[in-house]
């Protein structure tokens, strides 16, 4: 019955993002969905980020504890297991997706058939409710968005606000019809009772727990997750037993680092100063909390992306989602044409990578590199740099011999055998000039070309190549005015 | 000062108003300006599009063709971003050492054409006059990359009856993003949408910028849509005097 993402990057299946943003950016209601929200949660990013005097220095210091703790991740990584397992916890560690979910669910079996959730993104790319329900285990999404997104059989679009690309009117027509409400209002509050009533029988009457980390403190062995609405803060204690699966990645140092992502954290995901509800936890307490607490560790290939030097700043991701909200990409797509959990730049460099490159090709190219997600980045990923990185490897990837006789490889050698000479470029000019004249309309414009060149003069016309190229004006007046101080054409080859 | 000109493998091709415009500037303001004949592309196509050895090349001879420079003006803030942002990375991948030296070398004498202007000839009052209603779009690697900020606002606001209209969400990309408006032609066009939206909202008669590559994207739309309003790159708009209009070459 579900239709949650695949579990596998690199099994899975998906068009390519031309492909898959077509039947989006049909959908004004979705666009506009987005848009909205989108610019809604930027400003909010803008105002707080705006009344902070330290924050470069504070992107700074994201920058370097994110960097830091990679280049020591396995002494941080053991460092938390130590810690973590002294105060009571229980770590796994699982290589990939299927054995994380492989080890919660056989932690998870429980009397009532029901576990309840909070938010995880890492759990979405595992898709461990698919193999929960598979097991004959309901998980109950406890989070709002996710609850929308889980009754509506949809995909999250977004990492922090998961159901961002639909309206209050399209939530409560989902409500209503799967929560037998026939008369719910649509004001954001009753919207908040409907799904409170909804999830607090399952809060008091369900003894397991699954939830995601925001960060794994190697220091304490703790765990931190930052939320809005308490759902998680009712999973984190109510519960008898609570299993927790992370990234690798997801570690910091030393529990004073927080004083740094606890501030860049909220403010660039949420806009908010500081998260309503700040949960930290480690191991177990005899009469405060679960009884049981278990830790999943995943590798899922993050290990693949520590390999690449060039790529490696991808895994500082702290998946507050600005750059999504930043990206004027997605912001005209929304989160689904990417064809994974993880959207917009952050997605276009981690999927592909997660995958190792055997899907996602497209995802790197789906950007304008405008840099607007560099810029918002709370941990200073350069995520243009990286996309440009990432384009190299898709096609020094393409199997060896296709590699050579690519349409596009062919057409970018042959610009380099122009640009290799200059009299040769003068020639193209001029052979241009030509070639292009069965295309020139009456309004001495281009206004349609063939195959590739096609989508481009679907909205735009295209100027032509005038009579003249520079180099020419130049040089004709050089000739004229032999005063105008010039070099003679001192040709290079 | 001798300025050589780097006038970009599109502008050379396609607008070749704006080297004139640029060579016009330039002299107005006294100085000499050299086109070495043996320049053709930095690169920057090859190397954001995932052909970073192929580019390798274009570098090498951007380097060599202009090494000899006192200084170099390229109206085009994109490929200067190429060259500031990547130039040195291409450089030592390829272990040339004597590349890498001779890029370091080179890269700080390397200015945008406003940059040039305000910065290294320290004019904001170039003598212009263009009396129209101009709204300036801010591309990408003008505002992100060259962090030029208001250097080219300072310009265009001491053109003679120039009326400059502000732009409401002016660090909104336009979509062209070289390649990718070939490869996403659809996102493309739907992000170009929205940004003009907000360009047609200054009812200007002009958009400008620093780079023709974003105008070409701009002003094809402006051109289908048959709207009331074309492009210029800020070179023309800079250039124009009393005495002095840049020839336009196409269909305008």
């Amino acid at each position: 019955m579900s239709t949650l993402p695949t579990h596998d990057f690199k099994d899975s299946r998906s068009p390519d993002f031309p492909a898959a943003a077509l039947p989006l950016l049909q959908d004004t209601q979705l666009r506009s969905n987005v848009r909205h929200a989108t610019g809604v949660i930027q400003a909010k990013r803008a105002h707080v980020v705006g009344e902070m005097p330290d924050w470069q220095a504070l992107r700074d210091a994201g920058q370097r504890i994110r960097a830091h703790t990679l280049e020591y991740l396995d002494f941080y990584l053991e460092q938390f297991e130590q810690r973590c397992s002294a105060a009571g916890g229980h770590v796994h560690w699982a290589l990939d997706a299927a054995e994380a979910n492989h080890i919660v669910i056989r932690l998870a079996q429980n009397s009532t058939g029901r576990v309840i959730k909070i938010k995880s993104m890492t759990t979405e790319e595992t898709g461990l409710n698919r193999a929960l329900e598979a097991a004959g285990i309901s998980p109950v999404e406890t989070d709002l968005a996710e609850l929308i997104v889980q009754l509506g059989h949809d995909k999250p679009s977004h990492i922090v606000v998961p159901a961002l690309h639909k309206n209050r009117h399209q939530v409560r027509e989902l409500f209503s019809r799967t929560m037998n409400l026939p008369d719910l209002g649509e004001r954001p509050e009753d919207l908040a009772e409907a799904a409170r009533l909804h999830l607090r029988r399952q809060f008091l009457s369900t003894p397991v727990a699954i939830s995601g980390a925001n960060f794994l403190i190697a220091e304490t062995g703790g765990v931190c997750i930052v939320e809005s609405e308490g759902n998680g803060r009712m999973c984190l204690t109510l519960p008898r037993k609570l299993i927790s699966i992370a990234g690798i990645d997801k570690i910091i140092p030393r529990f004073q680092d927080l004083e740094v992502m606890l501030q860049v954290l909220p403010r660039s995901a949420t806009g908010e100063r500081m998260n309503p509800y700040n949960s930290l936890w480690t191991g177990v307490h005899p009469g405060d909390g679960p009884e049981e607490f278990h830790i999943v560790l995943l590798d899922n290939r993050r290990t693949e992306v520590l390999r690449d030097p060039e790529a490696r700043e991808t895994l500082h991701c702290i998946r507050c989602g600005a750059c999504q909200n930043a990206c004027p990409v997605y912001r005209q797509t929304g989160g689904h044409a990417y064809g994974s959990v993880y959207a917009g730049p952050i997605g276009a460099i981690l999927t592909p990578q997660l995958a190792m490159m055997e899907r996602g090709q497209s995802l790197p190219y789906a950007s304008s590199l405008c840099g607007a997600c560099y810029e918002v980045c709370p941990v200073k990923i350069n995520i243009p740099e990286i996309l440009i990185h990432l384009r190299g490897r898709v096609v020094s990837g393409r199997p060896k011999a296709l590699r050579a006789l690519h349409p596009e490889a062919v057409v970018m050698r042959t610009m380099q055998w122009i640009f290799s000479n200059s009299t040769r470029f003068s020639l193209a000019q001029r052979s241009g000039r030509i070639a292009q004249r069965p295309w020139i309309r009456r309004s001495g414009w281009i206004e349609k070309l063939p195959s590739v060149l096609g989508g481009w003069t679907r909205t735009r016309d295209l100027r032509p190549l005038p009579a003249q190229s520079f180099r020419e004006w130049f040089h004709a007046r050089h000739r004229e005015s032999p005063l105008t101080s010039n070099r003679p054409e001192a040709h290079h080859e | 000062m001798r300025i050589s000109l780097f006038i970009t493998c599109y502008n050379d091709t396609l607008f070749p108003e704006i080297g004139i415009a640029t060579v016009r500037v330039l002299e107005r303001l006294g100085h000499t300006i050299d086109f070495p004949y043996a320049q053709t592309c930095c690169g920057q196509m090859h190397y954001n599009t995932g052909y970073q050895p192929e580019a390798v090349p274009l570098v090498r001879r951007f380097v060599e063709v202009f090494r000899d420079s006192e200084v170099v003006c390229v109206p085009s803030s994109s490929c200067v971003t190429m060259m500031r942002e990547h130039y040195e990375k291409i450089a030592v991948a390829s272990g040339d050492k004597v590349l890498q030296s001779e890029v370091a070398a080179l890269l700080p004498r390397v200015y945008e054409f406003t940059e040039l202007v305000v910065h290294r000839l320290g004019v904001e009052d170039v003598g212009a006059v263009y009396p129209h209603r101009v709204t300036y779009h801010s591309s990408c690697h003008s505002l992100r990359n060259l962090h030029l900020g208001d250097v080219p606002i300072r310009l265009l606001r001491n053109v003679r009856g120039l009326k400059l209209i502000p732009m409401e969400a002016g660090d909104l990309c336009c979509g062209f993003g070289g390649t990718f408006s070939i490869k996403n032609p659809d996102v493309s066009g739907a992000m170009l949408e929205e940004k003009l939206q907000y360009i047609q909202k200054t009812q200007a008669e002009v958009c400008t910028a620093c780079d023709n590559s974003c105008l070409m994207h701009i002003g094809g739309a402006l051109h289908r849509q048959r709207a009331n309003m074309r492009t210029e790159h800020i070179a023309t708009i800079l250039a124009s005097d009393s005495e002095f209009r840049v020839p336009s070459n196409g269909a305008r």
